[in-house]
């Protein structure tokens, strides 16, 4: 009885301890972390979509949207945060899109947990080259060949899984920013 | 103590003699830079984790050691990955996935079971130092070989140009078990023949 009194206190103690000790490196850190997401989504939108001088937020549903304007004040485009299954876990894609809703600015990942050089490369420039200026109704398609249609891009050799994600994300994302626009 | 430390660059290699740790030195080891990163981020852990089982092993009922090590060794990892995240977002963004995962590197349990709950904490000082070094630059070869064929860079350097037609294989899965299992090879050889 007196040795499992002693196990359970010797556990209590060391999770509580380690608690304590996580929920203070948290604490300091979080403002950081915080600033650091935000940063890294404003500067993504400057080098999308360079123009911009002006963000407005707007919050729908729970989900930020972010329009943008430009010197003039004229309304350039959109700015939102897609998510969706990556091939390990959820990624988060910036995308920028113009007052038309039909040509993609490009988009940048903001998150992702994909294979190291095989599906991060989702994040390397040549493949998200393809996707600035690419033509977006109706959908965008991926191809394992050469790029034939307006609103194609061509899937990473090796890597079809996260290129597929990352098509599928922007596609269900720029539905649902229509959905709400049109509302 | 020289001993102590020595052992785990050579003779007692974490990855080419125990191997230990497969799971993260076969899944990041895509390129040179990773490894090093991984390596960085296992050598801290390591320490630390050890340092630390060092110097309660007295107070931690048998029954419960290794739940209690395992408590321990999470939160230096949860502890790397909330600084990376805060201090280092670019390198936090590259490792993705493997920083939280260091937690079931058995390399860390390895050694706080084998060693540290056994010896004082100067000594583990030493061999933790040792085998997370070894870990080191055993993930720094592995990692520059699959880039090498696999990219054909070295540390993101192009090295063998446009016209190289990199054997994608390599940073595969398939590639990081090929080029294991000739390292492991070639250290056996060499010990086999004490050259």
């Amino acid at each position: 009885m007196k040795e499992i009194l002693k196990t359970i206190a010797v556990l209590t103690f060391t999770c509580l301890l380690c608690a304590f000790f996580l929920a203070f490196v948290h604490s300091i850190a979080k403002e950081k972390i915080e600033l650091n997401e935000k940063a890294k989504i404003e500067n993504a939108i400057m080098k999308l979509a360079p123009s911009t001088r002006e963000i407005e937020q707007i919050e729908h549903e729970g989900q930020l949207v972010y329009k943008l304007f430009d010197s003039q004040e004229a309304l350039i485009g959109y700015a939102f945060i897609a998510q969706g299954q990556g091939y390990q876990g959820t990624i988060k894609i910036l995308t920028v899109i113009d007052s038309s809703l039909k040509i993609l600015e490009g988009f940048e990942i903001i998150d992702s947990v994909e294979t190291p050089g095989l599906g991060a490369r989702i994040t390397e420039d040549t493949f998200c080259n393809q996707f600035k200026r690419l033509a977006v109704s109706p959908k965008i398609v991926y191809t394992k060949e050469k790029v034939k249609e307006k609103n194609e891009i061509q899937a990473i050799t090796g890597a079809t899984v996260s290129s597929k994600a990352v098509v599928n994300i922007l596609n269900t994302g720029i539905e649902i920013l229509r959905n709400r626009l049109n509302q | 103590m020289m001993k102590d430390f020595l052992k785990g660059l050579w003779s007692q290699h974490p990855i080419f003699r125990q191997l230990l740790g497969m799971c993260p030195t076969l899944a990041v080891t895509t390129s040179a830079e990773n490894g090093i990163y991984m390596g960085l981020a296992v050598i801290f852990v390591l320490v630390f984790s050890s340092l630390v089982v060092a110097l309660i092993k007295k107070f931690i009922p048998h029954q419960v050691r290794i739940a209690v090590y395992t408590v321990i060794i999470a939160t230096f990892v949860t502890i790397v990955h909330i600084f990376l995240k805060a201090q280092y977002p670019d390198v936090s963004m590259a490792l993705g996935p493997y920083v939280p995962l260091i937690i079931v590197n058995c390399i860390i349990l390895g050694r706080c079971e084998a060693f540290a709950s056994k010896h004082s904490v100067s000594t583990t000082l030493y061999d933790a130092l040792g085998m997370g070094v070894g870990f080191t630059w055993g993930l720094f070869i592995l990692g520059s070989i699959r880039e090498f064929f696999g990219s054909g860079t070295v540390l993101g350097v192009a090295v063998l140009g446009s016209a190289y037609n990199p054997l994608v294989v390599m940073i595969l899965p398939a590639g990081a078990f090929l080029v294991l299992g000739f390292l492991v090879a070639i250290m056996n050889g060499l010990e086999r023949w004490k050259i």
